[in-house]
C-alpha cells in the first residue's frame, strides 16, 4: 500500500517535471513577440512581509494593467508583457544569483528591483554591470545620491534617511513655533541600518529645530516585548514620541501605548503605520497617529489606483511606497515607449532625464532621485494623508494634539 | 514600584517564552524528535486563530478547543507516517536526532509553503482582550496575562501527568533509554507517538495564544523555533518544569536589562544568560548529568 503510494508519487513528480520542462521550452521559443520582465522578490524569509504588501502586488497589478491595455508600445506594435519570477528568500546571495540567472539564462528584457534597502544595495552592482535599469524604489539610505552618481542605470524613489528625519523635524518645528507642542521628544529606533540612519539624522535635525531629546534608545530587531522601553519613554513625559520602527514593533508600540494610556501630543511610528493592516487593527484608534509615508488621498488618480489595486490583488496598497512602486513602473513603460526599442542604456537615461505622467502626478527625477516624497503622514478619518514636506501638493494640516486613545 | 514593574511584566513575557517552548520539551525531550518545523506549526496555529476570529468571529480561547486536538491528531499522523520509521532505523539517539532534523527541516518548508500559498507573506495581527489591567501598580495586558495563566496550568498539568501517572512514568523511561524501556514491556513507538502528539497540541495552544498579541507572518516560524530551543536547552532537555523556569527567568532578565541597563542589550542578555547556564550546567538548569 505504502509502496504503491510511493510509486504514484514518483510518477506524479516525473509528469510534473516534464510539464515544467515543456513549459520553459515553449516560452523560450516565442520570446521575440513579447517583452520579458524578470524579478526576484522575497516570497519567504524576513523580508516577505514587506515585499508582499508593497512590492509584489504592484508588480502584478502593473503587468495586469499593461496587458489589459494591449501591452507596451514598441515602434508600431504593442507587445504583451511576460513575467519570470524567482524567490530570493530574503538573502542577498540568492538575489544576486537570481539576477544573473534572469539576465544570462532567461534573457529577460527588464529586471524589476527587489524589496528593501539591503537587497537593493546588494543587487545594485550586478544590475549596473549587466546594464539593466534599476528602479530601487523601496530603499531608504543616505548613500542614495552617491550611489546614483556611481550607477548611471539606478534611480532612487523614497528619499534619503536625512530627508525623512528633516521633514519630520520641520513639521515638529512648525508646530512648536505655533505653540501647539512643547520642546521635548522621546525617540526609539530599531537597531539596524534603517533605524540607525534615521535616528542619527533625526538627532541632528531635532536639535537644529530646537528640541531636546529626553529619551533616545535603540532596541534589537525582533524584540517581542517593547513595554519596558515604552514605560521609560513615557516616564519622561515627552511632547512627541518618535519611533523609527519595523512593522511588528510599530503594531506592538501602538498597542502598548494604548494599554499604558500613553498619549503624547505627537505619536509617530515607523514602517507599517501606512499599511492597511494598521487601520484594520486599530480602527478608530489609528486616528491622529503619524508615521512614515502618506499620500495625497484626494487625488482622483490615486483613488482609481486604490480601487484597481483592491480588485486585482484583494488587498489595499500601503500608503507610502506602494503608489511610488506602481508609478516607477509607469515611468519605465513610458521610457521604453519613448525610446521605441529595447535599448536599456537609452531607456535608463530617459528615466533619469524625462518627465512622466503617473498616478502620483508628474514625475521628474533629479540626479536619479525622486525629490517629492511624503515623509510624514497621519491617519485622519480612516485615511493616511501626507503632512510633510509641507511644500508638496495636497499636504494636509496635522491634527495636534492627537486625540485620546479610545 | 520599579521592582514589581520589572518582575511582573518580566514574568508575563517569560510566560510567553515558556508557552512557546512547552511543546518542544515534549517533542524533543521526550519523543526525541528535534522538530525543526516547530515554529512553523506554531505560526500555522496562529493563522488558524486569525482565520477563525476574522471569518467566524470565534474567540481565540474557543479556537483553542478546536486547534489543540486537531494539531495533536496531525502531529500523531506525522509521527506514525514519517518519523516512527526513522526512530526505529536510527541506531542510537544521536542518529535519530540527525534523521529527525533532516526530515523536519523538509516538513518546515512544506508547512511554510502551504501558509504562503494560503495567506501570502504579509503581516497579520488582530486585537483580542488587549485591555489594560493594573496588578500591584504595574499595567499588564489581559491577553498576555491569560497566556501566562495557561502556561502555568498546562505546565503543571504536564509535569504531574509525567511524574504521577503510569503512562507518564513510561514516557519518561523512554526519554531516558528507549531500548531498556522496550525490554521492560513498554510500547515505545505508541508512547513516543503520544508524547509527540501532545507536544503538537501544546504548540497549537502556544500559537493560538501568542496570536492574540504578536504580529506575525508566514516566514516567522524560525524565530519561535530558536527561542523555544534556547528555553528548552536552558531548562534541561525533556524537563517541563525546567522549561517553565527557564522561560520565566529569560523574561525577567530581559525586562530587567531593558529597564535598568539599556533596551538595546536585551538580546545580548538572553544569550549571555544562555551561555552562562550552559557553562555552569551543560545539561541545563534542571537537566540530569549524563550517566
Amino acid at each position: 500500500m505504502l509502496l504503491a503510494n510511493r510509486r504514484t508519487l514518483l510518477r506524479i513528480a516525473s509528469v510534473v517535471a516534464l510539464v515544467l520542462a515543456l513549459g520553459t521550452l515553449a516560452t523560450a521559443a516565442d520570446a521575440q513577440d513579447k517583452i520579458r520582465i524578470g524579478y526576484a522578490i522575497s516570497k519567504t524569509g524576513p523580508y516577505a512581509g514587506g515585499a508582499s504588501i508593497t512590492t509584489l502586488p504592484n508588480y502584478q497589478l502593473w503587468v495586469k494593467d499593461v496587458n489589459a491595455a494591449g501591452g507596451i508600445k514598441l515602434g508600431d506594435k504593442r507587445l504583451p508583457v511576460e513575467v519570470v519570477e524567482y524567490d530570493d528568500r530574503s538573502s542577498s546571495e540568492e538575489a544576486v544569483k537570481a539576477i544573473e540567472r534572469l539576465a544570462n539564462q532567461d534573457k529577460v528584457d527588464f529586471i524589476f528591483a527587489p524589496w528593501g534597502t539591503g537587497l537593493n544595495l546588494a543587487v545594485g552592482p550586478t544590475l549596473n554591470r549587466l546594464g539593466y535599469p534599476h528602479l530601487a524604489v523601496t530603499s531608504v539610505t543616505d548613500k542614495a545620491p552617491e550611489l546614483a552618481k556611481r550607477w548611471s542605470n539606478a534611480t532612487f524613489w523614497l528619499g534619503t534617511s536625512a530627508q525623512i528625519s528633516e521633514a519630520l523635524a520641520e513639521l515638529l518645528g512648525k508646530l512648536k513655533s505655533e505653540g501647539k507642542i512643547g520642546g521635548t521628544i522621546a525617540m526609539v529606533s530599531v537597531a539596524d541600518q534603517f533605524g540607525i540612519e534615521l535616528s542619527a539624522a533625526g538627532r541632528e535635525a531635532f536639535k537644529k529645530a530646537g528640541f531636546t531629546l529626553v529619551y533616545d534608545k535603540t532596541y534589537p530587531l525582533g524584540s517581542q516585548d517593547i513595554q519596558p522601553l515604552l514605560k521609560d519613554a513615557m516616564a519622561t513625559n515627552p511632547d512627541a514620541f518618535i519611533a523609527f520602527s519595523y512593522p511588528p514593533d510599530t503594531i506592538a508600540l501602538t498597542e502598548q501605548a494604548q494599554l499604558l494610556k500613553f498619549n503624547p501630543k505627537i505619536f509617530y511610528v515607523g514602517v507599517g503605520t501606512a499599511f492597511p493592516l494598521y487601520k484594520g487593527k486599530f480602527a478608530a484608534n489609528s486616528d491622529g497617529v503619524m508615521g512614515i509615508g502618506g499620500w495625497n488621498a484626494d487625488s482622483s488618480a490615486l483613488k482609481d489606483y486604490l480601487a484597481r489595486h483592491k480588485a486585482a490583488t484583494g488587498q489595499e496598497p500601503d500608503r507610502w511606497a506602494s503608489p511610488i512602486t506602481y508609478a516607477s513602473l509607469q515611468v519605465l513603460q513610458q521610457a521604453i515607449e519613448r525610446v521605441g526599442k529595447i535599448d536599456r542604456a537609452a531607456i535608463a537615461a530617459e528615466i533619469r532625464s524625462g518627465t512622466f505622467d503617473t498616478i502620483i502626478g508628474k514625475v521628474k527625477l533629479k540626479d536619479g532621485l525622486l525629490q517629492e516624497v511624503w515623509c510624514v503622514g497621519q491617519w485622519q478619518n480612516g485615511e493616511f494623508y501626507g503632512l510633510a514636506p509641507t511644500s508638496m501638493a495636497g499636504a494636509h494640516a496635522p491634527v495636534v494634539p492627537k486625540p485620546q486613545w479610545q | 514600584m520599579l521592582l514589581f514593574d520589572i518582575v511582573l511584566p518580566g514574568l508575563v513575557l517569560g510566560g510567553m517564552y515558556a508557552l512557546i517552548a512547552l511543546g518542544l520539551t515534549l517533542q524533543y525531550g521526550v519523543a526525541r524528535v528535534m522538530n525543526l518545523s516547530y515554529g512553523e506549526s506554531l505560526v500555522a496555529a496562529a493563522f488558524g486563530a486569525v482565520s477563525l476570529y476574522g471569518g467566524l468571529g470565534l474567540s481565540p480561547l474557543v479556537a483553542l478547543l478546536l486547534a489543540v486536538p486537531l494539531a495533536a491528531v496531525l502531529n500523531w499522523l506525522l509521527y506514525r507516517l514519517l518519523l516512527e520509521r526513522l526512530m526505529r532505523r536510527g541506531k542510537d539517539s544521536g542518529a535519530q536526532e540527525i534523521d529527525s532534523i533532516l526530515v523536519t527541516f523538509g516538513v518546515l518548508f512544506v508547512i511554510q509553503g502551504i501558509m504562503l500559498v494560503a495567506f501570502g507573506g504579509q503581516y497579520y495581527s488582530y486585537s483580542y482582550l488587549s485591555i489594560p489591567i493594573v496588578v500591584l501598580g504595574s499595567t499588564l495586558a489581559v491577553n498576555r496575562l491569560i497566556a501566562l495563566t495557561f502556561v502555568a496550568v498546562i505546565g503543571v498539568a504536564v509535569y504531574l501527568a509525567l511524574t504521577r501517572t503510569r503512562i507518564g512514568t513510561a514516557v519518561r523511561a523512554i526519554a531516558v533509554d528507549a531500548n531498556a524501556a522496550r525490554l521492560v514491556g513498554i510500547d515505545v513507538s505508541a508512547l513516543s507517538g503520544l508524547a509527540f502528539a501532545c507536544g503538537g497540541g501544546l504548540v497549537a495552544a502556544g500559537g493560538v495564544l501568542v496570536s492574540m498579541f504578536l504580529t506575525f507572518n508566514a516566514s516567522m516560524g524560525v524565530i519561535f523555533t530558536m527561542k523555544a530551543l534556547v528555553v528548552v536547552i536552558m531548562g534541561g532537555v525533556g524537563n517541563v518544569l525546567g522549561a517553565l523556569f527557564a522561560g520565566l527567568m529569560l523574561g525577567v532578565v530581559e525586562t530587567a536589562v531593558a529597564r535598568l541597563v539599556d533596551p538595546g542589550l536585551t538580546l545580548a542578555a538572553t544569550y549571555a544568560l544562555f551561555l552562562g547556564v550552559l557553562l555552569i550546567r551543560p545539561t541545563g538548569l534542571f537537566g540530569r548529568a549524563p550517566s
